[in-house]
């Protein structure tokens, strides 16, 4: 196991390293001056040449690739252009926020996603199987920012259950998971589509396999059939799933957090884009792309721990 | 996927979710089309005595906060959501394709190039890649619809490049270059038209995907500038008076998810239709 970690982990430094590249590239090779998309093009000649030198823009191309290698290599991610403060604190700051919402809405997903499809699985064609459907087609239909608003309006306008802004006030245990409540849900309502269909799927095929016949046919109940017997092969497409959507997840995370108004990393791009700020929008491009590639490990990883027979890449 | 069209056609109509989707889809396109004569106001005309007005025999959906129709927004707003979807998804279809069939069908090199790119493309959140790039390259259609197509393109690479990896080692290959046809004629004329069916679901659900990110990079308000009426950016209107007329928000994000399950409705029962094994 932990020659397969550590084969994994060296796996993972040259996508790293093209991830980044493709960051460095996308920032500063597109058409157009990124010193008149900051400053505006009212903007003299003078303060665009100061900039460019700022930004080190003004050096070859190759002695830049070379300077942001090696802040990123140091832990460093420079500093913002329009508060001058090191991003890696602006990021540091809301960092465990993003964390708990995702970690919340995979929790909704498997949950609700889980049990879901193993019903569906079990009344093909049935009532189950209908109304899963019709929950996973809702789930992948609704824009994150769609659903986070119709949330809203029920729940904090209209029924008055959860605050409007969910940004907890105190570090009580209690109003950070009131807090919690709306936004994860939200985001959680794609991940239990997605993971609903594949748990559907997996299950069907494993329900209708030899094994499940005998063990059938040795006069197990239906509960020992289904979950001890039929259910562990469904774990592998669920894990593959749910990486594969972290993606999308992330993408999302930025939309709750701005409906529900909670500090996060999706708050911040947004900050980033309204300022202009360039080098922030730029660390946060390497922040989300590296924290894909986690997320990639962490997978197949967990490949490792739902299927024994999985021990190499 | 080797199937004749007329059962997949067949069992396409047996597919009533196929059926509702189209009619949700093109009844939307139909409105959007029809906008500049079924609007009742002009999108823009500000009416200062309706401002946040409720839904009423006037403005159907109410008003906003300057007093502009409500339902006229949504109707010319549904032109710009589903002209940069189309287009996006487009473009974004025909050069995955081309990208993707050529790697596939020369290999070597080429191939392994372009399966890293993609690869890497891959990598970034679909919704922070069209942010960044409409965010450095200004908001307009143009960009929006590059910006998109961008992201779409990378999975259609890897598609059509494992389908043309999959038709290269067939028979009728052989035959066309043994008949002497140029590697561009037996790409392009002969296994294009194998992968095409596969391909035209998998747009089907990118359109859906294409419409969601412009709706959610105007939200954000990276699209054509206001006071243009796009759906995301009408619904961002509505948010920012939530409290003073939940319905502003309502009824634009309805319009999307409308045609987001028209989109995913047509998308599912096209790959059931399609997919030999039946429908799962």
């Amino acid at each position: 196991m932990i020659r397969f970690v550590i084969k994994r982990l060296l796996l993972a430094i040259p996508t790293l390293w093209a991830v980044l590249t493709t960051v460095f590239l996308l920032v500063r090779v597109v058409p157009g001056d990124p010193t008149i998309v900051i400053l505006g093009d009212q903007a003299s000649a003078a303060a665009r040449a100061e900039l460019r030198e700022k930004l080190g823009l003004a050096k070859p191309i190759l002695a830049q690739y070379v300077d942001f290698m090696g802040q990123i290599l140091t832990g460093d991610l420079g500093r913002s252009l329009a508060t001058n403060r090191p991003i890696v604190d602006d990021v540091a700051a809301v960092l465990p926020y993003t964390i708990e919402l995702t970690i919340a809405s995979l929790i909704v997903g498997a949950v609700i996603g889980i049990p879901l499809g193993v019903w569906a699985a079990q009344s093909r064609d049935g009532f189950a199987d209908w109304f899963a459907r019709l929950f996973s087609l809702a789930g992948v239909s609704f824009p994150a920012f769609v659903s986070a608003i119709l949330l809203l309006i029920v729940f904090a306008v209209e029924l008055r259950w959860f605050p409007v802004i969910s940004a907890p006030r105190t570090d009580a245990l209690s109003e950070r998971l009131a807090a919690l409540v709306l936004p994860s849900l939200n985001l959680g309502l794609l991940m239990v589509a997605y993971v609903t269909r594949v748990t559907r799927s997996g299950m069907l095929k494993a329900l209708g396999e030899d094994y499940t016949r005998t063990a059938r046919s040795k006069g197990l109940a239906q509960r020992t059939i289904v979950w001890r017997h039929a259910f562990p092969n469904v774990l592998v497409p669920v894990v593959t799933v749910v990486g594969l959507y972290l993606g999308v997840l992330i993408g999302n995370a930025v939309l709750t957090e701005i409906v529900f108004n909670r500090p996060g990393i999706g708050k911040l791009i947004v900050t980033a884009l309204n300022q202009r700020d360039y080098t922030l929008l730029q660390g946060l491009m390497v922040v989300s792309a590296f924290a894909i590639v986690v997320a990639n490990i962490l997978t197949d990883l967990t490949y490792g721990l739902v299927d024994p027979r999985v021990k190499t890449p | 996927m080797t199937q004749t069209p007329n059962t997949a056609a067949r069992r396409a109509m047996r597919t009533p979710g196929l059926l509702l989707g189209v009619v949700l889809t093109v009844a939307m396109i139909a409105a959007a089309l029809a906008a500049p004569w079924i609007a009742p106001f002009d999108p823009n005309e500000q009416d200062v005595l309706a401002i946040l007005a409720a839904p009423d025999a006037t403005h159907l959906l109410g008003a906003d906060a300057f007093g502009r129709d409500v339902l006229s927004r949504i109707l010319w707003g549904a032109r710009i959501s589903l002209y940069v979807g189309f287009l996006s998804t487009l473009a974004g279809v025909v050069a995955g394709t081309t990208v993707g069939v050529v790697a596939g069908y020369y290999g070597g090199l080429v191939d392994r190039i372009v399966v890293a790119a993609t690869d890497v493309l891959l990598s970034f959140p679909q919704l922070i890649m069209g942010l960044l790039l409409v965010a450095v390259l200004g908001a307009s259609i143009g960009n929006l619809v590059l910006a998109i197509a961008v992201t779409a393109a990378p999975a259609f690479i890897r598609m059509a490049r494992g389908s043309t990896l999959a038709m290269r080692e067939r028979d009728f290959v052989d035959a066309c270059r043994s008949l002497g046809y140029s590697d561009l004629r037996i790409m392009f004329f002969h296994i294009l038209p194998n992968i095409l069916d596969e391909l035209v679901v998998m747009a089907s659900l990118w359109l859906a995907s294409a419409i969601r990110t412009e709706s959610t990079l105007a939200f954000i308000g990276l699209s054509v500038p206001p006071p243009t009426a796009t759906w995301g950016g009408i619904v961002r209107d509505g948010f920012d008076n939530l409290l003073d007329g939940p319905w502003l928000a309502l009824f634009p994000s309805l319009a999307i998810l409308v045609v987001m399950i028209g989109l995913n409705l047509i998308g599912d029962g096209l790959r059931d239709a399609t997919d030999p094994k039946g429908a799962q």
